[in-house]
Parts: structure tokens; C-alpha cells; sequence
């Protein structure tokens, strides 16, 4: 182990009754003392951070589910409602994320090499794309808003049931007001679906400040990676729920089946 | 960078009782990753401006699955995780799958009438 770190202060000077003493007890400063190895530790870890993502996929599977069944019962109010939301800008949003996650991934690379200043700064950039990714939401809730599509009691069928008088539906087909209503649904599966997927990536930047408060007092460039390593695993699941909210919410409903 | 505790003189398969294996990825794999995810983002997006019919969503739940299964294999580091973090995932997985699978033909056979 030349490039552990042995602390003295650490390592165990009043051996537990009945610890086996054969082996060499070496204790790094991130070795809790339950665990037998670090790679165990580590294992440990991950294993705990994979099922607390198994829980996460449940959560999200359930709304996805929400979905697929409505969008089945109300297929011409769920592509009505879907092809108001801009293309462009999802698909901005998905390269910006997915260049979020590469800064992340690379996090752990500095952290793995102990690299500080490369880890922070890597830590910064997935924060910055990650706040530019909340921004253009912000810009694409602004216009449901205006526009009336936030469901509720302000929500407007107008654009639906009338949609050559508006120029951002001309080539819409018309519906019927009682499949219009439906567009309701969709809305609030959109709003539902996006808005846990912002909360999950706010609760992320909240994590990615603090990390980067530790990072740079070198907290994890000493062989301590499992708070980076395991942040990245919740990053990079939060990337995936996106990689398919997008073509479910933007793509898919372009060329509705007639 | 990892020091292998080596499973020879460990019978009782105490030091390395998952076998786990410490990789760590490089930034240039790290870079074809992001570029191959970056080109499907285009592609998807590109095939859902062509009129491909009861296509269109089966290409871009494909490109779709293609992408996350590379996030979670190599951004998520899933290909060099121990066979128990490999069966838990995949297991997850199976799991969803059969919940939706099952809900969805108690829906899908019920006669509530067409929408």
C-alpha cells in the first residue's frame, strides 16, 4: 500500500478482544472501522448508492407509466399538447445536460488522480451547465405560463380547439373541446415529470456546492473519491430520467398516427 | 492505482470478498462517450422531423435506451463494478419492467370502453 496514507492517530492502538491479528491493520483516515478493506468499503458504498437509484427509478417509472396509458386513452390531445413545446430548445437542454455529466464524469477522473484544482474546476463546470440547464427551463415554463398551459384553473383550450387562429398552432389539427380538455393531462404529466427532474438537479447543485466547498479545502484528493464517485451516480441518473423525458415529452408526438 | 490484495493467501475470502476490481476510466474514454452520446442526441432529433409512422416512437425509445444504457455502463462506471452491482442494476431493471408489463395489460384488458 505505498500510496495509502497512515495515520497513526488512526490506526487502532487498542485491539478489539477476539480481532484477528494476522493481517496488518491499516487504517486511512476515510477507513471506517467496520469494514475489513477499503475496496469492500467502496463496494459497500456503491452497492447503497446503486439502490437508493433502484428507488429513484420506481419513483420515476411510476410517472412514466402515468405516460404511456394516458397517452394511449387521449393520443390526440397528448400530440397536440406535446408539439407546443419547442424542439430546439429540448434538444439545447439535453446537450447542455449531457455535457454537464462529462464534467462530472471527469470529476471523478481528478478526484481518482488527486488532482484539486482540476477536480474543482471540473465540479464548477457541471454546476454552470447544470444552472444553464434550469435556465432554459425557466424560459420554457415562462411560455406555458403565458400562454395559459399550466393546468388548473387559468388553463385555456382556445389554442386546441381553435388552432388556426394562433400562429404557434396553424397547422395543427383542430380537437374536440372535450379531447382539448385532455390536453390538461399532458400538461400536468409534463409539469410533473420536469418539475422532479429540476427538483432532483436543485437538490444536485445544492450537493455540487458543498462538494466543491470540500474539494477545494483537498478533502477529496487524498484517496477519498466515494463522495464524488457516488454524487456522479446520482448526477448521471437524474441525466438519464432527461435522456428520456426528452423524446417522450418533445419528439415522439411530431407525426401522430391518423 | 489500486493495490490488489492479492485472493492467493485468503481462503477465508475476507480482504476482497467481492473480487471488486478498482478501475478508473480515462478522460479520452470519457470524451468518446460524451461525443457518441452528443451524435445520438442529434440523430434522434433529426429522424423525429421524418414522417416514419408507428416508428418514429420505437427509433427514439431505441436511441433512447442506447443512450442511458451508455451512461450507466461507462459515465456510471456499471461494466467494471463487481458482478453484485451488476445484478442488482440489471435486477432493478427486470423489476420495472415487469411492473409496467403487468400493470399494463390489467389496462390494457379491461373493457372501459375506447378513448
Amino acid at each position: 500500500m505505498d500510496n495509502a496514507i497512515t495515520s497513526p492517530a488512526l490506526t487502532h492502538a487498542h485491539p478489539v478482544a477476539g480481532h484477528d491479528h494476522d493481517h496488518e491493520h491499516v487504517s486511512l483516515p476515510q477507513h471506517r472501522h467496520h469494514f475489513e478493506t477499503e475496496e469492500q468499503q467502496r463496494e459497500a458504498g456503491s452497492f447503497g448508492m446503486w439502490l437508493f437509484l433502484l428507488t429513484e427509478i420506481m419513483f420515476f417509472g411510476g410517472m412514466f407509466f402515468a405516460y404511456l396509458l394516458y397517452r394511449n386513452w387521449y393520443y390526440p390531445a397528448f400530440a397536440a399538447a406535446s408539439n407546443q413545446l419547442s424542439v430546439p430548445l429540448g434538444a439545447i437542454n439535453t446537450a447542455i445536460l449531457i455535457t454537464s455529466g462529462f464534467a462530472m464524469a471527469l470529476g471523478v477522473y481528478y478526484a481518482e488522480i488527486r488532482d484539486r484544482k482540476k477536480l474543482v474546476l471540473a465540479l464548477v463546470l457541471t454546476t454552470v451547465f447544470g444552472v444553464a440547464f434550469l435556465g432554459v427551463k425557466y424560459f420554457e415554463y415562462k411560455e406555458k405560463y403565458e400562454l395559459h398551459h399550466i393546468p388548473g384553473d387559468s388553463f385555456s383550450v382556445a389554442m386546441f380547439v381553435n388552432p388556426h387562429a394562433y400562429e404557434l398552432s396553424k397547422d395543427e389539427p383542430a380537437l374536440a373541446p372535450d379531447m382539448a380538455e385532455k390536453t390538461q393531462v399532458f400538461f400536468f404529466l409534463y409539469f410533473a415529470m420536469t418539475g422532479m427532474h429540476a427538483l432532483h438537479m436543485i437538490i444536485g447543485l445544492g450537493l455540487l456546492v458543498w462538494l466543491i466547498a470540500r474539494a477545494r479545502r483537498g478533502e477529496f484528493s487524498s484517496g477519498y473519491v466515494a463522495p464524488i464517485e457516488n454524487f456522479g451516480l446520482y448526477w448521471h441518473f437524474v441525466d438519464i430520467v432527461w435522456i428520456f423525458l426528452f423524446p417522450l415529452l418533445y419528439l415522439i408526438n411530431r407525426h401522430p398516427l391518423k | 492505482m489500486s493495490e490488489h490484495h492479492s485472493d492467493v493467501h485468503d481462503p477465508l475470502n475476507v480482504t476482497n470478498p467481492e473480487h471488486a476490481d478498482h478501475h478508473i476510466v480515462s478522460p479520452g474514454q470519457y470524451s468518446l462517450v460524451y461525443l457518441a452520446l452528443l451524435c445520438l442526441t442529434g440523430l434522434t432529433v433529426w429522424a423525429a422531423y421524418w414522417d416514419m409512422g408507428i416508428f418514429n416512437p420505437i427509433l427514439a425509445l431505441l436511441i433512447a435506451t442506447i443512450k442511458g444504457a451508455v451512461v450507466i455502463l461507462f459515465f456510471m462506471h456499471a461494466i467494471y463494478q463487481s458482478r453484485l452491482i451488476k445484478l442488482t442494476i440489471a435486477s432493478g431493471f427486470f423489476m420495472f419492467l415487469v411492473l409496467i408489463t403487468m400493470t399494463m395489460l390489467d389496462y390494457m384488458s379491461r373493457a372501459w370502453g375506447s378513448w
